[in-house]
Order: structure tokens, then C-alpha cells, then sequence
């Protein structure tokens, strides 16, 4: 039995040389303080709209608190060697991001998203849990890169059989759950990516003709991941959902350049982006408007018809100043449609101020760096790549939809990780955190646990 | 692999970067633009979300506030909201806010510094205050007096208090409630459509904002200035007028309504208002005496405010004498506000000095404690003490014995002067009825207001219309109601 935070190792195992500290004490006490925080967050939404503490406080805290115990006792017997950060900050973003949704339930009497979202977060964390029990190796998941593919594929061509919903096609309804099955889709094609590029990257940088001073690939390697690649994001392009295909886009370049060096690869990355921006902006009207919103954001007040979506975000972020108006006490419900999903950033910025939102930026921040420390503790190139990938995923998608409501770039639906309301993104969010803990888990343990792997035959 | 990995950490912590940068710049930098910008209704829900503070008219409030239950919460509501229109104005979530509503703005949404305690510490944690109380300086009953008066009728009253610049009375008619201004939404837009269409134009307030030539009340003016720079040194001398008078440089000739005018004594041409007489001491006094005594008693001023501002009256000073004596009578370039007709009868009642007038006696906090008072307002001297006596003893005669007897209040001692101005091409125009008056109690030691009276008739044959008949009942019925009450008389 390994105990939290014990430097004592059983005695009758060899003392090993290295040992980094394990560090599942501070784990848990970084938990307690995300549940604590998240606690907190959710009575003052209580204390600042009606005065009192809300009724749910003390059930949201024990259920918050006892998935995240759970969780952490699950990494405490199957990855006890795993980065301390990444759990906590899990819970806390999903905490966070449940009372963000809370308060602005309390503008929306007739449309509660809370509890759905605390569903939805329930079985984010069984996931967690059982991705964690379940799954000891990640390089399992290399022998599945191809079923990966498949089922990523089939899953984003999916919604093209559902209704349009909100002029995108990118949900299933079933038995009134509606689903999001590209979000899924995301962890797998990270998968794939990582593993198809791990075993050919050699033959990816090395051969291939050199034109200038450009050395570009054979089409034999290149062929089935460009295939790939094109077929998801024209899905992508048919749903309309521009977001996903920009994240895809940037996961495919990253990888590809983490794998092979190759600045032609950011070359031919940067020329299929270009074409494929004119294609889409030329197909696609609504992006045009989104360009056009992005540059003019104030033009709908300039012509008489009121503010548009991101101007009200524009508004609500600078109604927040350094310090924010407090939980509750903020007004980013103009915002309109949108403002629990796509925008919730925005509640963030106005409540929290700049203070709070630079705290959620670095949380992010400190997720993907522990995914890439990981990446570069590992020995294996698919741990590696499936690391950089993963905690990828997370970067894209953070700067593309908070740079979208900032006003930095123009807008593209998205989900903010863990923040927002939608619970294919929480459930698949879940999954990256148990993918980061289970690939830092083997790269912080691999030099401290060797003897006793090789001792057990557990190689 | 790792080198390049190095690269995507990099690469990403500038995403991240650009993120922060970004947030700083809305957040911080371009916050105060995003805030300003009209169409972020932030700043109206701020201002709406929590009740407006008060206007009080003897210790009681005018106005109240109403829980909409909308976005912008609180409306204004108001009592007797036609009655105290012309002070309070409308504060409107459509249409902003006028008068004092306007003017002491600050104090009664909240955001008045003077408000807090603690300023800087209160923008820190972003407290608001709670709306302030302005209280007035008005009397109830002479409000009421005058509205009363003036119903049915269009035209204005003003009042002060001689000896302090206190408005007593504010009244324009016909009026409006503005309450029907307070909230949003198309029966707010609906009111505000038909009030700015109706041609009795309610939302104007006469009392301050509208000019009307002065007519014979000007000769108070007229007489001051003969006196003062001694053009006639002895009321009851003849003045050497001739009855009609020709207008010097020219052929008109300007006549009297009243006879028995020609080389009569100051005394009695301010009795029976003999144009002839004043014309010609205007032409004595010249026009520099006379634009010098018109601007002591606040012609030719447009930056009075009372807080808000009153409408400039005029007297014109590039005029040659045939438009001279027009002007010394009231009529050609010469306008004045109701208001500033009650300052000329002030001036006269307080010894011959002027006091600024104000509406506003103190703004208090929410609790009722004391932020600001209004102090001691400017002093002009507007004539020689000597000759405010004399004017006294003739405009006491025009109530005893002369046009303004209608003014007259048993026990009382009331001056008044009585004016019927014409105006319009050709005198075509319906003429306006005036009255200044002021009035001393038997026990007083001053006199304790002034009042100026014009009412504007549509309605009247030209014959009928005049100061004495229409106006001077009114006026003493706010000359009554201000000796009569407490608060008038008491303080």
C-alpha cells in the first residue's frame, strides 16, 4: 500500500537512487482548496443576487468534493507517480465553471443549465475514473490508432443525419440529450495523429524531394494523413462549425512539426490554411460576416441596430475593469444567446475582473505546460506526441475561443474547456485530463519505477 | 523531437500572452471608451437600479421612486407632478432628465462624490451611494396659490423672497405630469410625442425659459434709473411731457391708454402708467445710464442659474432714442423672464439690492444629513437705497389708489405695478397681462416676497385684457398664501 505523500517506500524494496516525490498530499490539498474556492464562488453568487446563502451550497460542495476524492483516490492507487496540477486544476475550472453557469441561471428562471451541467461533470469524472483505473499503459492506445480514426470519423459525419441546430450541424439529439459528438471526436483524432506521425515520422523528415530550401514529403507518407485530415475538416466545413476545424488545422501543424522538424511543414501548413480560408470565405457568407464583426465590431451600433454579441462581450469584459464587480453582480446577461456556452468567458472577465480572468489564462496555461513536461519527460515518441497533442488541444482551443470573445481574432463557436456549458466538452475534457495523467503518471515514474516494474514483469 | 517540442511550448506560451495582452487592453486600457459608449446600457442600469433620491417642498417629497421590475428598475414618480413640473422637470429613462431633476443630477442618482464617505475607497470596491435629497426652497402654499390662479390659463408666476434670493413659487401653465415621461417603452414615447405636439407647448417653462416683452412693468426699471441718476429729483414735479409724445428723429407719435397724462408728475404717471412720460425719461436717462441700471437688476445676464439655467432677458444696448424710449416702456427689444420681473420687484423691496435667486436650500444624504447648503447667494446693488424707498412709496400708490388695487391684501402693505404689454407686427399679437407686486406683513419687518404675474390670454378681447384684471388677483393670492404660512412668513 503506497500512502500519500510517503517517503518511507516498503521495506523490503530496493531504495531506488532517484525518487522524485510523488507529491499526492499536495494533491489533495490542492483539491480540497479547488472544491473550498469553487464553494465559495457559489455562495457569493447566492449572498450577492438574494441576499443569502443559496440552499444547494452545502450539496453542490459534498458532491463537488466527493467526485474529486474519488478521482483522486483512483490516481492515488493507478498513477500514483502523476503530475499533482493537473487534477486539481480539473476541478477547479469545472467548479468555477459551474457557478459561472449557476449565476447566470439566476437571469434565466425558465432555462437552468446548472444542474444539467453537474450531470454532465458527474459522468466527465466517471470517465476520468474509469480512463484512469482501466487504461495502465497509454501506448495501448497506439494499436487502436486506425479504430480511432474510424470512430472519429464516423462520429463527426454523425450530425449531418440530425436537424441544424442554431444553423450549424454539429448535434444528435437522443432522448433529450443532445451531444456533441465532435468533441469526442477531437481526443481521438489526437490519437491517431500521434501515433501514425510516431511511426513514420522518420520516413516523414528524411525522405521526400527538396525544392528551395524546403524538404517536402513523399506522397506515400503523406497521402492517408493529408486524406485524413482533408476528409474531417470538409465534415467540418459542411457543418459549419468553423471552431473545430480551425483546432483540427492547428493540432495536425503542431504534431506534424513536434514530429518531424520540418519547417516545410509549417510552410505547406500556413499555404493549405491560407487556401482553405479563401475556399471557406468564399463558400461561406456567415464567415465573411464573422470577419467583418471582428474588424468592425461596433459597426451594428454605427448603424442603428444596437449592439451585436461581441460588442456586448466587449462591453462586458471592460465592465470588469482590474478587480470585476463581483459574482452576481455583473450584467453579461445582454449578451444574449450564447452567454453560458460560447461567451461564458465573458461572465468571468466582467465578475472576476482582469485579475480573475489572467488566473483562469494561467490555469489553462499551467494545464497544457504540465501535458507538454510530460511530452518531454517521455521517452517514447507516441507518449510524447500524444502528450504535445492533448495538451494542444487544450491551447487551441483556449486561445480561439477566448481570443474570439476578446475581440483578438474573429469568432468561432467553441466550447471553453471546462468553463462553458456543454457536457460532451466537459466529458471530453475529462478524458484529456485522465489521457495528461496517465502519460505524466509513466513519464514521472518510468526512471523511479523501472526496478520495480521489471521486478513485478510489468514491462 | 525535443527541441522542436521546445518550440510548440514556446509557441503556445505566446498564444498565451497574446491572450493576457488582449484583456489588458479591453479591460484596462479601452474599458472607460467600452463603458461610455451609449449603446452599453451598463451605466443605465446602474443608474436605475436603485431608487432615485427625492425632491422635498416643505420637509415633504415631491417625488417618489417605483419598482418596475424591469431592467432599468426604478421609475420616477412624482405627486402633484403638473403642480411642481416647471421646478422638478422629468427624469426620464428615455429621454434623460431637465430642471432640477437635471441639475442636481448627481445627488439624486447617487454618484456625487459628495455622497460617500469615503470616495476613493468606495470606487474601489465599486459601492454606490444611495440617492441624495435636494430640498427646495419653495412654499407649498404660494405654489399652490399660483397654480391655482393660473388655471386654465396659460402663463407663468415666479416669487422670492426679497431679503435671501429664495424662490417661493415657480408655476407655468398649462403643465404636465412627468410622470408619464419616467419610464420606457411606447406609452412613454406615445406621452412624449404628444406633449412635444401640443401647441399650448406644456413642457415649456414659462416662468423661466420663455421671454415676454415687460410692457409698463419695465418702468419700475424706467424709474429707477430717472432717479437714480437724477433726471427727476422730485416725485410729485411736473416732468415736462407732452401727451402724445413724438418719438425723437422720427413722426410716430406714441399715445397713452390712460388720459390726463401730459406734463403730469412721476408720481402719477407711474399710477396711471403713462407711456408718454416714461418714453421721455428713458431719452433723459440715456442709453447708457439706462442699459447700466436695466444689467444691475440682471437684464443682458445669460449665465443665472437657479441651478439650472434661466432664459437671458434682454435690454438693448445699440439702440438710437426714438428705439430708447420704446425700450424704457418695455417694448421693442426689451424681454424679460416672470423671474426676472420678480427680481426687479425684489430689488425695490430689498432696499435696492438684488439678490440672486435659487431654487435649491440643501442637498442632503439619504439619512437626512447635510452634504451642502446654499450659501449667501452674490449682491448687486440695483439702485440707491434712497431711491428703492421712493419707488416703494409709488408702487404702494398703484395699489392704493391706482391700477393694481385688485392686489391689495387687508393689513398688509403691498406694492405692486401693473403692465400690458403688446407685441407682434403691428400689435397684432394677443397682449400679455403682467403684474409685479411685492408685499410686507404687519408684524414683518422687510417685505417678504415679490412676485411677478403674466398671463397670456388667448381666449380675452384685447380690451379686457390687462395687469390689474387678470394678473393682480393671482398675485395676491401668492402674496396671501406666502404672509399667511408658516414657512413664509415665520422664517
Amino acid at each position: 500500500m503506497i500512502k500519500a505523500g510517503s517517503t518511507v517506500a516498503p521495506a523490503d524494496a530496493p531504495a531506488p537512487a532517484v525518487r522524485l516525490p510523488r507529491r499526492r498530499g499536495i494533491e489533495l490539498a490542492l483539491i480540497v482548496l479547488a472544491v473550498l474556492l469553487s464553494v465559495y464562488g457559489y455562495c457569493d453568487v447566492g449572498l450577492a443576487k438574494n441576499g443569502t446563502v443559496p440552499p444547494g451550497a452545502a450539496g453542490y460542495g459534498a458532491g463537488l468534493g466527493v467526485l474529486a476524492l474519488v478521482a483522486h483516490l483512483a490516481v492515488r492507487f493507478r498513477a500514483p507517480c502523476a503530475d499533482p496540477l493537473l487534477l486539481p486544476i480539473g476541478v477547479l475550472l469545472n467548479g468555477l465553471g459551474l457557478v459561472l453557469i449557476y449565476r447566470l441561471d439566476l437571469e434565466t428562471p425558465g432555462d437552468r443549465a446548472a444542474p444539467t451541467q453537474l450531470v454532465w461533470s458527474t459522468l466527465g469524472v466517471a470517465l476520468f475514473i474509469v480512463t484512469v483505473l482501466l487504461l495502465r499503459d497509454h501506448r495501448l492506445l497506439q494499436r487502436y490508432a486506425y479504430v480511432c480514426v474510424v470512430a472519429a470519423l464516423v462520429l463527426l459525419t454523425l450530425p449531418i443525419l440530425f436537424p441544424a441546430v442554431n444553423g450549424a450541424r454539429i448535434w444528435i439529439r437522443i432522448a433529450g440529450f443532445s451531444i456533441q459528438p465532435g468533441e469526442f471526436a477531437k481526443v481521438l483524432l489526437a490519437v491517431f495523429f500521434a501515433a501514425y506521425l510516431a511511426a513514420n515520422r522518420n520516413a516523414l523528415a528524411y525522405t521526400g524531394r527538396r525544392v528551395w530550401r524546403l524538404q517536402f514529403p513523399t506522397g506515400r507518407v503523406l497521402g492517408p494523413i493529408v486524406t485524413i485530415w482533408l476528409l474531417s475538416v470538409g465534415v467540418l466545413v459542411l457543418e459549419r462549425d468553423l471552431g473545430t476545424s480551425l483546432l483540427f488545422f492547428g493540432l495536425f501543424v503542431v504534431l506534424l512539426y513536434v514530429a518531424t522538424g520540418r519547417v516545410g511543414w509549417l510552410a505547406v501548413g500556413l499555404l493549405l490554411a491560407a487556401l482553405g480560408a479563401v475556399a471557406v470565405g468564399w463558400l461561406e457568407p456567415h464567415v465573411h460576416n464573422r470577419v467583418e464583426d471582428w474588424l468592425h465590431p461596433f459597426a451594428s451600433i454605427e448603424a442603428g441596430q444596437g449592439p451585436n454579441q461581441l460588442a456586448q462581450s466587449l462591453f462586458a469584459f471592460a465592465a470588469g475593469g482590474m478587480l470585476g464587480t463581483g459574482l452576481g453582480l455583473g450584467h453579461s446577461i445582454l449578451i444574449g444567446f450564447a452567454v453560458k456556452s460560447d461567451f461564458i468567458l465573458a461572465t468571468a472577465g466582467e465578475e472576476l475582473g482582469l485579475a480573475g480572468l489572467s488566473a483562469i489564462f494561467l490555469l489553462y496555461g499551467l494545464l497544457v505546460e504540465r501535458g507538454y513536461r510530460a511530452g518531454l519527460a517521455l521517452r517514447d515518441p507516441f507518449g510524447r506526441l500524444l502528450a504535445v497533442g492533448l495538451a494542444s488541444i487544450v491551447a487551441l482551443q483556449v486561445f480561439v475561443i477566448a481570443g474570439g470573445v476578446t475581440g483578438l481574432i474573429p469568432l468561432t463557436g467553441m466550447a471553453m474547456p471546462f468553463l462553458a456549458q456543454g457536457g460532451s466538452s466537459v466529458v471530453t475534457n475529462w478524458a484529456i485530463v485522465a489521457l495528461l495523467i496517465r502519460v505524466s503518471d509513466q513519464a514521472r515514474g518510468q526512471y523511479q519505477n523501472q526496478d520495480q516494474y521489471e521486478a513485478e514483469g510489468r514491462v | 523531437m525535443t527541441r522542436h517540442l521546445r518550440h510548440a511550448v514556446v509557441f503556445c506560451a505566446l498564444l498565451l500572452v497574446a491572450l493576457l495582452v488582449n484583456a489588458t487592453r479591453i479591460q484596462v486600457f479601452q474599458a472607460q471608451a467600452y463603458d461610455d459608449n451609449p449603446a452599453n446600457r451598463r451605466q443605465s442600469i446602474a443608474r436605475y437600479g436603485q431608487p432615485r433620491g427625492d425632491i422635498l417642498v416643505g420637509g415633504e417629497p415631491v417625488t417618489g421612486s417605483r419598482d418596475s421590475g424591469d431592467r432599468l428598475r426604478y421609475e420616477r414618480t412624482y405627486r402633484d407632478g403638473p403642480l411642481y413640473a416647471p421646478v422638478t422637470g422629468f427624469a426620464s429613462q428615455e429621454y434623460g432628465t431637465t430642471f432640477l431633476e437635471e441639475a442636481e443630477d448627481g445627488v439624486l442618482s447617487g454618484t456625487d462624490p459628495m455622497l460617500s464617505g469615503f470616495p476613493l475607497w468606495n470606487d474601489f470596491i465599486r459601492a454606490q451611494s444611495p440617492g441624495g435629497d435636494v430640498v427646495t426652497t419653495l412654499d407649498r402654499a404660494a405654489q399652490e396659490a399660483a397654480y391655482e390662479g393660473l388655471a386654465g390659463r396659460k402663463g407663468a408666476v415666479a416669487a422670492v423672497e426679497p431679503s435671501t434670493g429664495r424662490i417661493l413659487a415657480l408655476v407655468s401653465a398649462p403643465s404636465y405630469d412627468p410622470a408619464a415621461l419616467s419610464g420606457n417603452g411606447p406609452a412613454v414615447a406615445r406621452s412624449w410625442a404628444r406633449l412635444n405636439g401640443d401647441a399650448d407647448k406644456p413642457m415649456l417653462n414659462r416662468a423661466v425659459r420663455q421671454t415676454y416683452p415687460p410692457g409698463s412693468t419695465f418702468k419700475v426699471v424706467t424709474a429707477a434709473a430717472a432717479l437714480d441718476s437724477g433726471v427727476v429729483t422730485d416725485l410729485d414735479a411736473p416732468t415736462d411731457s407732452p401727451a402724445p409724445y413724438t418719438l425723437p428723429g422720427t413722426r410716430t407719435s406714441l399715445t397713452n391708454d390712460a388720459d390726463g397724462c401730459e406734463d403730469v408728475s412721476m408720481r402719477t404717471a407711474f399710477e396711471w402708467s403713462c407711456n408718454t412720460v416714461f418714453a421721455k425719461l428713458g431719452v433723459a436717462v440715456g442709453v447708457e445710464d439706462m442699459v447700466a441700471t436695466a444689467q444691475a437688476f440682471g437684464f443682458n445676464d445669460a449665465g443665472l442659474r437657479i441651478p439650472f439655467s434661466v432664459a437671458e432677458s434682454t435690454f438693448d444696448t445699440s439702440v438710437d432714442k426714438a428705439q430708447l424710449a420704446l425700450s424704457s416702456i418695455g417694448q421693442y427689444n426689451t424681454r424679460a423672464t416672470p423671474l426676472q420681473m420678480a427680481m426687479v420687484s425684489a430689488a425695490v423691496a430689498n432696499g435696492g439690492q438684488v439678490r440672486l435667486p435659487h431654487l435649491v436650500e440643501r442637498r442632503t444624504r439619504a439619512g437626512g444629513t447635510t452634504i451642502a447648503t446654499t450659501g449667501s447667494r452674490p449682491l448687486r446693488q440695483a439702485m440707491h437705497p434712497s431711491t428703492a424707498v421712493r419707488l416703494k412709496e409709488l408702487m404702494r400708490d398703484v395699489v392704493t389708489e391706482g391700477t393694481g388695487m385688485n392686489a391689495a391684501i387687508p393689513g398688509a402693505t403691498v406694492g405692486g405695478k401693473t403692465g400690458t404689454a403688446q407685441h407682434g407686427i403691428g400689435n397684432s399679437g394677443t397682449p400679455y397681462a403682467w403684474f409685479v407686486s411685492w408685499a410686507q406683513g404687519g408684524r414683518d419687518m422687510t417685505p417678504k416676497v415679490a412676485v411677478a404675474v403674466v398671463v397670456e390670454d388667448a381666449d380675452a378681447d384685447r380690451g379686457e385684457i390687462s395687469g390689474g384684471g387678470d394678473a393682480a388677483p393671482i398675485a395676491r393670492a401668492v402674496m396671501a398664501a406666502v404672509l399667511g404660512s408658516p414657512a413664509g412668513g415665520g422664517r
